[in-house]
């Protein structure tokens, strides 16, 4: 048993304490990890190359941005929020969880594409998030502005990885039963993907509940913005 | 028959274009660096399956350096001001929505019903990664509606994605890298030596220790990796099958299903998974680099818990 290829793992969390750039660290880890399993500098380029065409299909998200670009100049994100400030009894929390959960079960069909960052999160999630805050609070510090943004990014992610390891045809799904076969257990698909439901339900019960703490904490900080505002002012009128 | 092979040849003559714009812009200071950047990846998406392996694994380590050393710059964009958003939003009204909502629901089309769709007995769409030509499709659909709604040029629509893919920069080349990394781990045998480490340094007898090693293999290993689909095969093989499975008679399907939502809950905590916490950061403009990953951790933690606990009652009924 040779322990030599865990150098690249050194290498990659070495690279990750040392705050390095990610995509050099990963470059710099896998050709250690092929020099020392004995590839030879071409034959380590080589592996790198053949596994790099390959993968070529995780850049194709890129093609999303010329439409978002062009909607954004002509006031997507301002329509966005002008829409959802109609909406009576939205607050951002709320919507994040209606997001959540419509995420969720959208995923478990298989309808992964149905959001995303470039055409979902960006354009409309977080600009009706924000919308919804300040229709109901006013002003928002920068800060929670900020926390917001991030929460509806985090809210895309949460639904998605917790709603499509339940859709039978998904990658995971296929990958652990295909491991599974090749070690000489045989499943159906059907059987890997139920045993999902108890974590997706668990993660809807844990990221709801903070959504919905965020609107208390999102109405604290625009009530203290509001309090320092006004006794700026009230100084500036004392004599 | 459009295959993957045509939504290649798009995305690279979109991000050439990106490239040849990005060389123009005299407001990046590290415009050449930028163009270099962009224009060796268009050629990758272009004719990474002609070139020699050798030569693209060249060019990876140049793209590498390029993010690493001294970086991508920020150019200057042409962008309109609030007031001019404000009365176009005025006056497109809803129908600004209809080309943001045609993507997904476009891509859905070819990848569900449409999948195997034949005219005159020929397969429109690819058998492989249909999904991913649906989602290429669907972004020249969209663009051109959006084109025609706000009465601009295809050229205008690439201008405007400038600044969101300058906002992105190396991330956008992250997945790639580790999706590579992925493939040397595996072909020079990480996996085993992972596995014959952990085997040595639990206490095999104990069950909720041995439980609480997969699944805190999975969510370390994810992070390193960025991708749950990496560590699955390793800790799997190295410690679910032979201490969970064969020692303590689990049950391999809801053992496998619940460790891989155990190493997804490192995806949430780790800036290796570019795509789904560094991209969004940039996207939407945040100061912290690691802001999405923040707001995760409270969610991550908690339900990895709830993971082991889960695995614990379930899989050994």
């Amino acid at each position: 048993m040779s322990y030599w290829p865990l150098l690249g793992i050194a290498v990659v969390v070495a690279g990750f304490a040392l705050r390095l750039n990610p995509a050099l660290v990963v470059v710099a880890a896998g050709l250690v990890t092929g020099l020392v399993a004995g590839y030879g500098p071409l034959g380590v380029l080589e592996l790198i190359g053949e596994a790099f065409a390959k993968q070529r299909y995780l850049a194709i998200f890129l093609l999303t941005l010329p439409v978002i670009g062009l909607l954004e100049r002509h006031g997507l994100k301002e329509r966005a929020q002008a829409w959802i400030r109609r909406m009576r009894g939205a607050t951002a929390g709320r919507l994040l969880v209606v997001y959540l959960g419509a995420r969720q079960l959208t995923s478990m069909l298989g309808l992964t594409s149905l959001g995303g960052h470039p055409q979902t999160v960006r354009p409309l999630l977080a600009p009706m998030a924000e919308g919804a805050a300040e229709a109901r609070l006013g002003d928002l510090p920068e800060a929670s502005r900020e926390r917001l943004r991030a929460m509806s990014a985090a809210t895309d992610n949460v639904g998605l990885f917790f709603g499509e390891d339940v859709f039978i045809a998904f990658g995971a799904v296929l990958l652990m039963q295909g491991f599974l076969a090749e070690s000489g257990i045989q499943l159906e698909p059907l059987h890997i993907a139920l045993w999902a439901l108890p974590t997706a339900i668990c993660a809807f019960a844990i990221h709801a509940t903070r959504l919905l703490r965020l609107d208390r904490r999102l109405a604290r900080e625009a009530a203290a913005l509001l309090a320092q505002a006004s006794a700026k002012s009230d100084r500036k009128d004392a004599p | 028959m459009i295959s993957l092979q045509w939504i290649y040849w798009l995305t690279g003559t979109y991000i050439a274009w990106v490239a040849l714009l990005g060389w123009r812009d005299r407001g990046n200071p590290r415009r050449r660096a930028s163009a270099l950047f962009w224009g060796l990846l268009a050629l990758m998406l272009l004719a990474a399956d002609r070139l020699p392996p050798v030569v693209v694994g060249g060019v990876v380590v140049v793209l590498a350096c390029l993010a690493g050393f001294g970086g991508l710059g920020r150019g200057r964009y042409d962008e309109s001001s609030a007031v001019e958003k404000a009365a176009e939003a005025a006056r497109l009204g809803n129908r600004l929505f209809w080309p943001a909502l045609l993507i997904p629901a476009i891509a859905v089309l070819v990848a569900v019903p449409l999948a195997n769709l034949e005219i005159a007995g020929v397969r429109v769409f690819g058998r492989e990664h249909t999904t991913l030509v649906g989602l290429g499709l669907a972004c020249l659909v969209a663009t051109i509606t959006a084109c025609v709604l706000t009465r601009q040029s295809p050229a205008s629509a690439i201008e405007q994605s400038r600044r969101l893919i300058d906002a992105i920069g190396w991330a956008a080349l992250l997945p790639l890298l580790l999706a590579t990394l992925g493939s040397v781990f595996a072909a020079a045998g990480v996996g085993d030596a992972v596995a014959a480490l952990a085997t040595q340094a639990i206490p095999v007898e104990n069950r909720f220790v041995v439980v609480l090693a997969y699944g805190l293999g999975m969510l370390v290993f994810t992070m390193i990796m960025g991708n749950a689909f990496a560590a699955f095969p390793v800790m799997t093989a190295g410690i679910g099958l032979p201490l969970l499975v064969n020692v303590h008679g689990a049950d391999p399907a809801s053992m496998a299903a619940i460790g891989m939502l155990s190493g997804y809950c490192g995806t949430l905590l780790t800036p290796m998974a570019a795509n789904f916490n560094l991209v969004p950061a940039a996207l939407l403009e945040l100061k912290d680099a690691n802001g999405v990953i923040r707001q995760q951790v409270w969610t991550a933690l908690p339900l990895f818990a709830c993971n082991v606990l889960l695995m614990y009652l379930i899989i050994f009924r």
